[in-house]
């Protein structure tokens, strides 16, 4: 009964807030929905590796799935395999020690696959450079369509990124 | 009165020279022989004391051979043992058998390092995983950090339980969600867990070696990426151990401001593992109401401080922003809409039985574990151990303002839970207090660089627990070693400890309650 008062009382949170967001959520949304709808069927499925970050990265990931963002209503969704995703998202330093899984999970997901990079670490390898650790961006260990610099990148960024690297298809 | 310092001195005697240069100077510092290590993590034991780390550092640019340090937790008191060991006969007892955090400190210290712990129980690498070269000690001044390593061949040997009907589950690295990478390898029986193994590593990002490579202002934008979901609170210990041996004196209300900083970051975390764990016990509902909140709280953060996580905003002197009465009162507007929705929430929570068969009894880290593993944060406080550094070693505006420490006994998935949910409320009180008490004046000074060989420490209670750093300066004043304790590296142990007896499906719940950072364990 409770929880019903509750869902009553927050309403369709994606509207108030603060309005410039919701703005932007609205602006990248729409073009999302429309490319996901005419590229993919409707719906793009997401393979999400951290392949060394400092998790900065992946709680922005996450917040796009939280009732602000709410990215499923775009048509994208996160999947456990990768062997049913159509892009992998992948956040860095690629660290030695991770740079056989994330090749591993690369060759598994057929193709044809977008490989989207995050953050400055995934882009460049961020602060924490080329060392005997870490081996620097994505790029270094598999191909990489597009980047989404930041650090982290906020979760607007993240949708803009993702929607550029849908619409390069 | 310290009561560290006499067990020491009753153990030990004049062997024990208690000087050097560590800051704070309020904090006790010794160096021992080394054949008397062992003999002072006795006389530490039989003093009830927690051992908070043990590191080592490679101090030849200093014209010495390698430190090894322990340091101990008394209450409110730290302290430091050191020992000395000539580079080319780099062994030392090890204090594991007293200790059990030691096991894995132990490991690393070997692994990074390449000094030996004589008498240590298991030597297989940590962090080093199998296929680095045998001689690659990353952390030794002659290690060349800027080219890649050869892959050599090698395998890990995990413990093995057998018996009938005992099988095996690997799970990981990869793992099924958007969360950090690690390994984990489950014996069990039927459903029940008789073994968990946690095989860490994969995140390694040589950071501790990294910081050796930058000056002091750019370290704490490294330790601000140590666990991003804990940029605050590292980048405001790695602050403090620095000002502490440059003797820079911070402005209040840049005090004022890291504990506001600091006290949004645990907010902001613990909302989020509240929904995280309803969400494993099949109540998703919690999950969007928590995520939402949390989003309310970066978007405030983003406006006032301009960045969600408030990274960065912490620099050595103090931070480099400022609030208005403006942004006070988007505080306070924000905070006041929070607590109610929180509230009502929370009622849900409490009433909700499916939930509460799924949270209680479940994962239970009992007290003497706790203790044993010399557990920090929430997980200790969770499982009967009263502390935490805004209480114990408080920096102001705590002392002024006081904290509220939950504690509970049960140690189970509700009690860390419920623990969070108080904190929440208790950190609220705490913001409001900050903002009605801050003072005005500058938010900064300035920082100078250290003086050669030096060190400094400092502890802070992030939202998972109490994060440590111990620099030390090089023969110039540059950064020579710092050494970086995230709470995770001890309270991985106890989350081994919590499963077993557990039914395998309840790992990830289990899971969730403690969530530990990869990252800043593994470094
Ligand atoms: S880009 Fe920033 S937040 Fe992302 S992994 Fe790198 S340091 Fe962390």
């Amino acid at each position: 009964m409770k929880i019903l008062k509750q869902i009553l009382r927050t309403g369709i949170v994606t509207e108030p807030l603060q309005s410039e967001v919701s703005a932007e959520i609205r602006d990248v949304g729409a073009k999302l929905d429309e490319v996901i709808r005419k590229r993919f069927r409707g719906s793009l499925t997401i393979r999400q590796v951290d392949a060394g970050s400092c998790n900065g990265c992946e709680l922005e990931i996450h917040a796009i799935n939280n009732p602000i963002y709410n990215c499923e209503q775009f048509g994208i969704h996160f999947t456990a395999s990768p062997r049913f995703a159509d892009m992998l998202l992948v956040t860095g330093p690629v660290t030695r020690n991770m740079e056989i899984a994330l090749r591993r999970t690369y060759n598994s997901t057929p193709p044809p696959k977008l490989v989207v990079a995050v953050g400055d670490c995934g882009c460049n390898g961020g602060i924490f450079g080329e060392t005997y650790a870490s081996l620097g961006g994505i790029d270094k260990v598999i191909p990489v369509d597009v980047y989404i610099p930041g650090c982290p990148p906020t979760p607007i960024a993240l949708l803009n990124g993702i929607l550029r690297a849908v619409g390069s298809r | 009165m310290s009561i560290l310092k006499d067990a020491i001195l009753s153990a030990i005697g004049p062997d024990a020279k208690f000087d050097g240069r560590n800051y704070p100077a309020s904090m006790d510092f010794c160096t021992v022989p080394r054949g008397k290590f062992i003999d002072t993590a006795r006389a530490m034991k039989k003093a009830n004391a927690l051992l908070v780390a043990e590191w080592s550092a490679d101090e030849s640019p200093l014209g010495r051979g390698f430190g090894v340090y322990a340091c101990y937790r008394w209450g409110a008191e730290y302290l430091i043992v050191k020992i000395e060991l000539p580079y080319d006969d780099p062994i030392f007892t090890s204090i594991s058998g007293k200790f059990l955090p030691a096991y894995r400190f132990e490991r690393q210290m070997m692994s990074l390092m390449g000094v030996v712990p004589v008498g240590h129980p298991d030597l297989r690498p940590w962090i080093k995983f199998e296929d680095w070269p045998e001689d690659a000690w990353p952390l030794r001044k002659s290690f060349d950090a800027s080219k890649p390593m050869p892959r050599v061949e090698g395998e890990y040997n995990f413990v093995r339980a057998e018996g009938e009907g005992v099988y095996e589950i690997p799970v990981g690295p990869v793992h099924a969600g958007i969360i950090e990478p690690g390994h984990f390898r489950f014996q069990a029986v039927g459903e029940d867990i008789l073994n968990l193994e946690e095989r860490l590593g994969y995140v390694h990002k040589g950071i501790e070696k990294r910081f050796e490579s930058l000056s002091w202002q750019e370290g704490s934008m490294l330790a601000g990426r140590v666990s991003g979901d804990t940029t605050v609170a590292h980048s405001l210990a790695y602050c403090i151990a620095l000002e502490s041996m440059t003797g820079c004196l911070v402005p209040q209300r840049a005090q004022w401001l890291r504990a506001l900083f600091l006290e949004r970051e645990r907010i902001a975390n613990h909302l989020g593992d509240i929904g995280a764990v309803c969400n494993d016990a099949a109540f998703a509902f919690m999950l969007y109401q928590m995520s939402r909140l949390r989003e309310l709280m970066m978007q405030t953060n983003h406006k006032l401080f301009s960045h969600r996580f408030i990274m960065d905003r912490i620099i050595p002197g103090g931070v480099s922003v400022d609030i208005d009465s403006g942004g006070k009162e988007m505080i306070l507007s924000e905070l006041k809409q929070l607590l109610k929705e929180f509230n009502r929430l929370m009622a849900i929570y409490d009433e909700n039985s499916s939930l509460e068969d799924r949270v209680r009894d479940t994962g239970i880290l009992i007290p003497e574990k706790a203790r044993e593993i010399c557990a920090v944060g929430i997980v200790a406080r969770a499982s009967g151990m009263n502390i935490d550094c805004r209480m114990q070693n408080p920096f102001p505006p705590y002392d002024r303002i006081g904290v509220n420490v939950p504690v509970l006994i049960y140690g189970d998935v509700n009690a860390r839970v419920y623990i969070r949910i108080k904190e929440v409320r208790e950190s609220v009180r705490i913001i409001r207090e900050i903002l009605e008490t801050l003072p005005t004046g500058p938010t900064s000074a300035d920082c100078k660089i250290p003086a050669p060989d030096c060190s400094g420490f400092a502890a802070v209670e992030g939202w998972r627990g109490e994060i440590v750093y111990w620099l030390q300066s090089g023969p110039n004043g540059e950064i020579n070693r710092c050494m970086v304790r995230d709470p995770s590296s001890v309270n991985w142990l106890g989350l081994e400890q919590a499963v077993l007896g557990n039914i395998v499906p309840d790992f990830p719940l289990c899971n969730k309650s403690f969530n530990q950072s990869y990252s800043g364990n593994d470094l």
